[in-house]
């Protein structure tokens, strides 16, 4: 990039936000006094300046403060709450699983090929789980791009 | 006590599940934390939901901290990434003036008539249209220093790139907020 130019717009953001020095500001006025485009630039940019200078984001009412902290100890709480209800959920699905499959081979009526046939289903259905845990696990753990905004 | 310094007594506390400490911390940085989401999303309800739910992130990842390091840099990586996926998965809208911004009203000046002031307010409601149309990286370094006056050196602490590239990024943030202002009158 011109030298020159990187330069200006160094010491154009410095004036736009007051913060040239005795000596950058002579350096300024005269970069401004050999160029129109320069002077121009100035110009317009230090009008939107004084806009936005003056711009004030509305706070909110103060209540809103006063219950921020109790907002995220809920949430906090209710993640917990989570947990705890999907680790008994898991616990009460694979003691259900276990005795329907324990009940199907006990059951003298059902043919052999019937049994071996959901006890497949039953093998894949946990291969598969594992598989995409496992596959999630170690992306969660090797992307190092996991914290980039895609 | 230097900010680190302060924090590190609670965010240990926190890492230890103290949750009470972490409130603290929460306490400190709610208000920065809320207005850095306003500025990007440009909504206060959606502001005041990510920057909760950015705090709770930080809470899970809290032992991963190192409490040498400043706490609301670590936190705001967390909050922007938020805010910049929230804008990319909703449809962008542009957000009320009035919703966002203190009305000149509020902040009356003895010497301008009041032509003058709704005249300004006018020109203040084309500049926030215009900033709503930047991307949300160039609104983001606009707002922080133009509205949110944060410095130079806090802004390079924050987004992690030199001092050099915060003012480069924001020359041509504010030389593209010129365009569209231009393209709005």
């Amino acid at each position: 990039m011109n030298i020159e130019l990187n330069r200006f717009q160094t010491l154009l953001n410095k004036a736009l936000d007051n913060m040239l020095t005795d000596e950058e500001r002579i350096e300024f006025n005269s970069l401004l006094a050999s160029s129109n485009e320069y002077q121009e630039e100035w110009n317009s940019l230090k009008q939107i300046k004084e806009i936005t200078k003056t711009m004030k984001l509305k706070n909110p009412p103060e209540e809103m403060w006063d219950k921020y902290w109790l907002g995220i100890y809920s949430r906090l709480e209710r993640g917990i709450a989570w947990i705890l209800i999907s680790i008994g959920a898991i616990v009460v699905l694979i003691y259900g699983g276990f005795k329907a499959v324990e009940s199907v081979i006990q059951d003298p009526t059902l043919a052999w090929f019937l049994k071996a046939a959901i006890l497949l289903l039953i093998a894949g259905g946990i291969i598969l789980f594992v598989s995409v845990v496992r596959e999630r696990l170690f992306l969660r753990k090797s992307d190092k791009y996991k914290e980039i905004v895609r | 006590m230097i900010e680190t310094e302060r924090d590190a007594e609670f965010i240990i506390k926190a890492q230890k599940g103290n949750k009470n400490a972490y409130g603290e911390i929460v306490k400190l940085y709610m208000k920065r934390a809320y207005f850095s989401a306003l500025s990007i999303v440009g909504s206060h309800d959606d502001a005041l939901d990510l920057s909760q739910e950015a705090f709770i992130r930080a809470y899970q990842s809290i032992k991963k901290f190192d409490t040498t390091k400043t706490f609301y840099t670590w936190f705001y990586k967390i909050l922007r990434n938020l805010c910049l996926n929230h804008l990319r998965n909703k449809s962008n809208r542009v957000n009320s003036f009035s919703e966002i911004l203190e009305d000149l009203e509020n902040i009356k000046d003895e010497n301008q008539s009041t032509e003058k002031m709704v005249e300004q307010n006018e020109t203040k409601k084309i500049v926030w249209q215009a900033i709503w149309k930047l991307t949300p990286e160039d609104r983001e370094i606009i707002t922080a220093r133009d509205i949110l006056n944060t410095s130079y050196e806090d802004i390079a602490g924050l987004l992690q790139v030199p001092t050099g590239t915060v003012m480069s990024r924001l020359y041509y943030a504010r030389k593209r907020l010129r365009k569209i202002i231009e393209e709005l009158q």
